[in-house]
């Protein structure tokens, strides 16, 4: 194992975020609004409602914030993890100080929003916990630091640290990994989904009782305003897409979370022989956070959700979750563009929350046609089969049995650069 | 209502020259005026700085007075929010557009409601191109560490914004990077901050700015690493960093090189993850004569040979060790050397007839280092033992023990896929995935690393589990 504890910045920087870059979230989003004027010209940083992304690297992926591992050594052997105590991959280390120069270096130069920071599980959990903290704190009390912060905690970790590391950070998260306990059991045997959940449920008790604070006292601290996370990685074990919209469905009731992240698993650098290494394709992720969005975002629940999913619990690849439900549940269209309700027009394949609203705000002044529909959404043949507008009325159309052949996207080649 | 003028006000031709290409309060007042004088939008041009206005030299420069008794010029909010962001726009139509919506504005004030009007799709468009330029120049930004003359650092950033987006822009620098000295130059114009007051400055050409810092080497390592060529996603990438915004980005330099070497490190992940073995052989000499054939981990390239499992094939108790020492690759046989005399010694206090057991090893072939004349026993990795699973797994398969005692730490890996603690772990039954029972305890050769107290302490224990081995295998046989 080739150790680089003593090895320069440029060449720990390398191993420490190739081990952080397979946690998929990358957010700087929903948090308080801070700036350093405010702060009479003493402090570094702001945040807005909205992330930034100052970057995106080939994989398509935000870079918002510097990512990193404060250090890859771990104790645990989880065998997805290309941390793992057993994997030969190249191990670093760095002080808490080392980060808080590296991300202040970035910030200023408008490379970042701020650190999200995990760790490999050194010595005690405890002791990994403190060191994080260590970093945020530095951060936050000696440079007056107001950009973002995203905390993850490690599993076991004295409650008090947790609550600690939520004070400095913005968001703190811990991974549920696999969608099942069984799958946890086998492919992370350190780790304990009652554990984890139940850190879960402790910050989740932290922020409620913060915001109650907050609204009483308008200087309380505030402890992670813009909440928790957590990471499920997908295709590593045999749960469906079924079981994995229902976990999510059970951590976003239960723990009040901001969001649920999907990782596809992908190869890593020596892999653990114990996994099958046949990897899910990148489109059952997309569908899955597609899937995601019909919960938060369209009134779906999770069992209609699920309801898309075919026999074998996974959603269909070659069509989006909205659709496949659409398609099962035929009797619910066409819905009138100028009657219809909220809910039922973000039923409509094709029709986003956006272009719902635009559509309701139009409709207030006359009657809505085909082409009017047409001007708000990106592709109107997806959307006719399920409408009635004015002058439209899809006969027989929502009953075709080729309708998913009909709709479903053709292949297509992606072209390279075609900038 | 609008009151109409006089007809030769109405009627004239008006050209508004801006002062400001982002001129919002100018542009508001003087719409206001015209609107009161009922000017219709076809009788107005609006030209910017360096606009072309000597098309239009023939109308009024001077603006009507409206009437005393003119009607208040009604706007909505959201239109006004709308209207001075699009401004910014760089579309030379943009001033007749906002014109002509705020005139019919005044007689359908829900004019800006209709998404599919054209000319509000339009003010929409432009609005949110402006709102997206604003958000990446926000993002992609990049300022150069500078000394000044008197040593303090000072930042500057060149940004070449495509609409004219700077002034608005400024509050979002001011408010972050309030404790820093930093000028952004464009090509529209320039921003200075002194740390307590905002300058601007006149355009600016690139080479007035840095063109290095040393810290752009991390950053673009940092950009290198965090990169998963595993999930090649050009298009979204080109979606929200289009190219025009590269050449001030010092990380894009890199993206050609790790795109084309993004498969090739993909499939060499994928090869050294992927185990193909043939089918399994289904008995114990098909077994001995495919493991001295093995490649599949280093172990196998060493000068050694593989040692297979020996005993009955119908034995009640299978007995794992690691991996054959110097004697047994010699000998080609399992647990003959110093620790398989340690064992044999305990196995006869505790009852156990080694030659009614099967014994093997976790890993089948000596792993060494060579030290002058003698060859060091190495530790297997995780991955060594986890792949000789494979060979385990057969010859279980075959034997089907009602119970496995796993020796030392690797044993037990070899059985539960997972690194357990030997010293938490024996003493007690574990279940494995095929029903049998699974014990474990040290490896002999660690009691003969010990001495004195320790030594008998080790000796005691291990005699212990394998003496409540004997029994449970007894029971096991009923």
């Amino acid at each position: 194992m080739e150790h680089m504890s003593r090895g320069t910045i440029l060449e720990r920087l390398a191993v420490l975020a190739d081990a952080a870059k397979y946690d998929a979230s990358c957010a700087s989003s929903g948090t308080a609004k801070r700036n350093s004027k405010d702060s009479g010209g003493k402090g570094m940083g702001s945040t807005e409602g909205m992330g930034i992304c100052h970057a995106y690297a080939p994989d398509g992926r935000c870079i918002s914030l510097l990512k990193i591992l404060l250090t890859n050594h771990c104790i645990f052997d989880c065998h997805y993890c290309v941390n793992r105590a057993s994997s030969n991959v190249a191990r670093a280390r760095f002080t808490p100080q080392e980060v808080v120069d590296l991300t202040l270096s970035f910030y200023r130069r408008n490379y970042i929003e701020g650190l999200f920071l995990s760790s490999g599980i050194v010595k005690s959990s405890n002791h990994t916990m403190e060191q994080l903290v260590e970093v945020a704190r530095i951060l936050r009390e000696e440079h007056d630091f107001r950009g973002y912060i995203h905390l993850k905690t490690i599993p076991d970790a004295d409650p008090e640290l947790v609550h600690q590391a939520g004070l400095y950070a913005d968001r703190v998260s811990i991974n549920v990994e696999l969608p099942t306990e069984a799958g946890l059991a086998r492919l992370a045997p350190d780790k304990n989904t009652g554990r984890i959940e139940g850190a879960m449920s402790e910050v989740k008790e932290h922020i409620a009782q913060s915001r109650d604070e907050t609204k009483r006292f308008r200087n309380a601290p505030r402890f992670a305003p813009a909440g928790q996370s957590t990471q499920m990685i997908v295709g590593a074990d045999a749960a469906s897409d079924a079981d994995i919209v229902g976990k999510a469905s059970r951590l976003y009731d239960g723990y009040r979370l901001r969001r649920v992240y999907y990782s596809a698993f992908s190869p890593i650098p020596d892999a653990s022989a114990v996994l099958p290494l046949k990897r899910p394709p990148l489109m059952r992720e997309h569908r899955l956070y597609q899937s995601d969005w019909l919960m938060r975002f369209y009134d779906y629940s999770a069992a209609e959700v699920m309801q898309a999913t075919g026999d074998d619990g996974m959603l269909p690849l070659d069509i989006d979750p909205k659709l496949a439900w659409a398609l099962k549940f035929r009797d619910r269209f066409p819905v009138d563009v100028n009657r219809g309700g909220r809910e039922a027009l973000l039923r409509v394949p094709g029709l986003g929350v956006r272009a719902v609203n635009q559509l309701i705000a139009a409709r207030r002044q006359r009657s809505l046609r085909l082409e009017d529909v047409g001007k708000l959404t990106v592709s109107i043949a997806k959307v006719r089969p399920f409408i009635v507008t004015a002058d439209w009325r899809p006969t027989l159309l929502t009953d075709r049995a080729d309708l998913r052949t009909l709709l479903a996207p053709k292949e297509e080649q992606l072209e390279l650069f075609a900038a | 209502m609008i009151t109409p003028l006089p007809v030769d006000a109405a009627a004239a031709f008006y050209v508004v020259h801006l002062p400001e290409p982002d001129d919002f309060a100018f542009w508001r007042a003087t719409a206001r005026t015209l609107v009161q004088c009922a000017v219709p939008p076809d009788r107005i041009a609006w030209v910017e700085p360096g606009g072309t206005g000597d098309l239009f030299a023939e109308g009024q420069r001077q603006l009507p007075e409206p009437p005393g008794d003119a009607p208040q010029v009604r706007a909505s909010k959201p239109f006004i929010q709308a209207a001075e962001t699009a401004i910014c726009h760089s579309d030379s139509a943009r001033f007749a557009l906002l014109y002509r919506l705020l005139w019919r504005h005044q007689t359908n004030s829900r004019v800006l409601e209709d998404r599919t009007d054209t000319d509000v799709r339009r003010l929409d468009e432009l609005a949110r191109t402006v709102r997206r330029d604003k958000h990446k120049m926000r993002a992609f930004v990049r300022f150069r560490a500078v000394e000044d003359a008197d040593g303090e650092e000072r930042f500057v950033a060149w940004f070449e914004p495509e609409h004219h987006i700077l002034r608005s822009n400024a509050a979002f620098f001011v408010n972050r990077f309030t404790n820093m000295r930093w000028a952004i130059l464009t090509p529209r114009g320039s921003l200075h901050w002194d740390g307590a007051v905002l300058a601007e400055g006149p355009p600016a050409q690139r080479s007035d700015a840095p063109d290095g810092d040393p810290t752009e080497d991390l950053w673009r390592r940092y950009y290198a690493s965090t990169f998963n060529p595993a999930r090649l996603k050009i298009g979204a990438m080109l979606k929200e960093m289009p190219r025009k915004y590269w050449k001030n980005m010092p990380e894009t330099a890199l993206i050609l090189e790790l795109v084309a070497g993004a498969q090739a490190r993909e499939a060499a992940m994928v090869e050294a993850g992927t185990l193909e073995f043939d089918e399994r052989p289904q008995t114990l000499s098909a077994i001995d004569q495919a493991i001295h054939a093995c490649r599949k981990c280093p172990i196998g390239e060493l000068d050694n040979q593989a040692v297979m499992g020996e005993g009955p094939q119908d034995a009640a108790l299978m007995i794992v060790g690691e991996q054959p020492g110097d004697q047994e690759d010699q000998q080609g046989r399992p647990f003959v050397g110093p620790a398989g005399q340690v064992l044999d010694v305990h196995l006869q206090q505790a009852g156990i007839d080694r030659a009614a057991t099967y014994v093997t090893n976790a890993v089948k072939h000596f792993k060494f280092v060579n030290r002058g004349k003698r060859r060091l026993h190495q530790t297997p990795t995780a991955k060594e033992i986890d792949i000789c699973r494979w060979w385990i797994e057969g010859e279980r398969q075959i034997v089907q023990p009602k119970l496995i005692l796993a020796m030392g730490a690797s044993a037990a890996r070899g059985m539960l896929g997972k690194t357990v603690s030997v010293s938490k772990a024996r003493g007690m039954p574990h279940q494995l995935d095929d029903g049998s029972e699974l014990w474990i305890t040290a490896h002999p050769s660690y009691l003969l690393r010990l001495d004195g107290a320790a030594r008998a302490e080790q000796e005691r224990l291990f005699q212990a589990d394998l003496v409540a081995v004997a029994r449970r295998v007894a029971e096991l046989i009923g």
